[in-house]
């Protein structure tokens, strides 16, 4: 078993009094998909905003390449390489494409830029016909594909999606798919959380349920798939 | 009506003050736009600026617009040290308490230069302060004309920042979306001071350009301030364009109603637009519809 790239465990985490997330331990290995599932309110984003350090632990560690990160900026752990693309996707409406694009690659230098930008153009040709066009003018798609596009710039190790396929069309929602496994085959590992349960047990070679602050579950993605009452309980299907 | 032998000098000589009016909101609105924060101590460092400026020829013989290159830095550095190291710190992040920190570092700036100064007002003289630029039927003192020149100067390089550099574009990020751009690896607190910094480093100008042919005392700042909020609000608030020409029109607008009703009253021209304004444009002239 390697060491994993990100390793969590007996995090604690919330809202002023309210705690949100209770004990949860996680894994991720290099290279790796991993899916977080659970229902609306689950605690999911926050585990998102913990890990990404927009948000502080209460208690727990989080590992990111052996190296302790839960007390760092969230500066400091996109220059590492661990890049969380949010909930809402978060892009910078005011400016265009090609400046939200560079602004992903802020922690690195000028010249990785330009070679990330080509990277990101040849996976999103639409991105590259719209480059001086205002983010926020973007349709709902295509600023899915921007926050995606604006993660790659930033070179990760570990990318974090959070419900990457909210708002998209079911044909988008497969053409995201099969970019989420082709990100991976270039060796970049991925944390999902997604409410497209069936899609993302495909694509996931792991999965954990968060319900209320805890994992209640957690395993292959195929043995999940084929718990009945896993499904009926917590993923409502 | 008034014949334009009259109206053409007003007019020039509003652009002039408004120049000045336009640098001081300047700072305040790129605070206001970045950090979200209507900074109270805007006020207090201006008159710190003028101290500064002052003791700069006082005591050193420096002309104001040397004093300006010096001072320049060293208060673009003192704002990115209070946001970074006081306003930030003490604000845990609630922009309530942000609100009441500049307000009461505008209190401690205030009385520690009227302990130190007294109430005394106090004037520098140049030995160009009267000469006169002559253009048409107008007479413009030569530091007025210096100060416009300089703002808009000023205005261009802070746009070209904005724009074009690395800083610039990730305070603009930070503006509008804080959450992505902390996502991105922008260390937003670094951003803040910066801003901060930049906002208060514009003041250290402005108080160069205004020592030459204004007065100071511990209250000198205030004035300006004033009149550059509603600059901040008639511009849009955050908008560095806004600032800019809604600072020239309110100091064409004050030189004109000081034409019509007498000059002790030119300001009141600035409070009835600023009304007016808000009436029918309650998101400024320059401001994004909410
Ligand atoms: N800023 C906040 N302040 C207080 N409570 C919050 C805040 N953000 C989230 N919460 C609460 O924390 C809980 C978990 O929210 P979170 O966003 O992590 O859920 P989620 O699993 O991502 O849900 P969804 O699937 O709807 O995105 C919710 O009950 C939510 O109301
Ligand atoms: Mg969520």
């Amino acid at each position: 078993m390697p060491e994993p790239l990100l390793a969590i465990s007996g995090l604690h985490a919330g809202y002023g009094e309210t705690e949100i997330l209770r004990g949860v331990g996680l894994t991720v290995a290099p290279g790796e998909i991993v899916a977080v599932l659970g229902s609306n309110g689950a605690g999911k984003s926050t585990l998102n905003r913990t890990i990404s350090g927009v948000m502080r632990a209460v208690r727990g560690t989080i590992r990111f390449a052996e190296d302790a990160i839960e007390r760092e900026r969230p500066s400091a752990i996109v220059a590492r390489g661990l890049i969380h693309v949010p909930e809402g996707r978060r892009i910078f409406p005011n400016m265009t494409v090609r400046e939200n694009l560079d602004l992903g690659a802020y922690r690195r230098g000028r010249a990785r830029r330009s070679d990330n930008m080509s990277k990101a153009f040849a996976i999103f040709p639409r991105l590259a016909e719209r480059q001086g066009q205002r983010a926020g003018t973007l349709s709902g798609g295509e600023q899915q594909m921007l926050a995606i596009g604006r993660g790659l710039m930033a070179e990760p190790r570990l990318l974090i999606l959070d419900e990457p396929s909210l708002g998209l069309s079911p044909l988008l929602v497969e053409e995201l798919f099969a970019l989420i496994k082709s990100i991976n085959a270039d060796g970049i590992a991925l944390l999902l959380v997604e409410q497209n349960v069936v899609q993302s047990l495909e694509v996931a070679a792991r999965a954990y349920i968060l319900d209320n602050g805890r994992f209640v579950l957690e395993g292959s993605a195929a043995d999940i798939r084929n718990d009945p009452t896993l499904k009926r309980t917590y993923l409502g299907m | 009506m008034l014949s334009p032998v009259i109206l053409f000098p007003a007019v020039l000589n509003g652009l002039m003050t408004g120049a000045v009016y336009a640098l001081v909101a300047l700072g305040l609105t790129l605070i206001y736009g970045v950090l979200h924060i209507i900074n109270f101590a805007h006020g207090a460092l201006l008159t710190a600026a003028m101290f500064a400026a002052f003791f700069a020829h006082k005591l050193l013989g420096l002309d104001p617009y040397v004093a300006a290159v010096l001072l320049t830095p060293l208060f673009f550095v003192l704002g990115y040290g209070l946001q970074r190291f006081v306003i930030g710190p003490a604000a845990h992040g609630e922009d309530r308490n942000i609100l009441l920190v500049t307000l009461g570092l505008a209190v401690v700036i205030e009385n520690a230069l009227l302990y130190a100064f007294r109430a005394d007002t106090r004037t520098i003289n140049l030995p160009y302060a009267f000469n006169v630029v002559e253009i048409g039927p107008a007479f413009l003192a030569v530091p007025r004309v210096v100060a416009f020149v300089v703002v808009i100067f000023v205005a261009l390089a802070l746009w070209l920042i904005l724009r074009l550099t690395d800083t610039g574009k990730a305070i603009r990020a930070v503006a509008k979306e804080k959450l992505g751009a902390e996502l991105s690896g922008i260390d937003v607190a670094h951003i803040y001071a910066v801003t901060f910094g930049l906002g208060t480093a514009c003041l250290a100008i402005a108080a160069c350009l205004l020592i030459s042919t204004y007065y100071v005392n511990p209250q000198a700042g205030n004035a300006f301030v004033l009149i550059a909020f509603t600059i901040v609000v008639l511009g849009g608030m955050g908008s560095v364009a806004g600032a800019l020409i809604g600072g020239l029109f309110v100091g064409v607008v004050e030189s004109l109603s000081g034409l019509w009703l007498g000059e002790s009253l030119g300001q009141i021209g600035i409070f009835v637009m600023f009304i007016l304004v808000l009436l029918f444009r309650p998101s400024g002239l320059f401001g994004e519809r909410a």
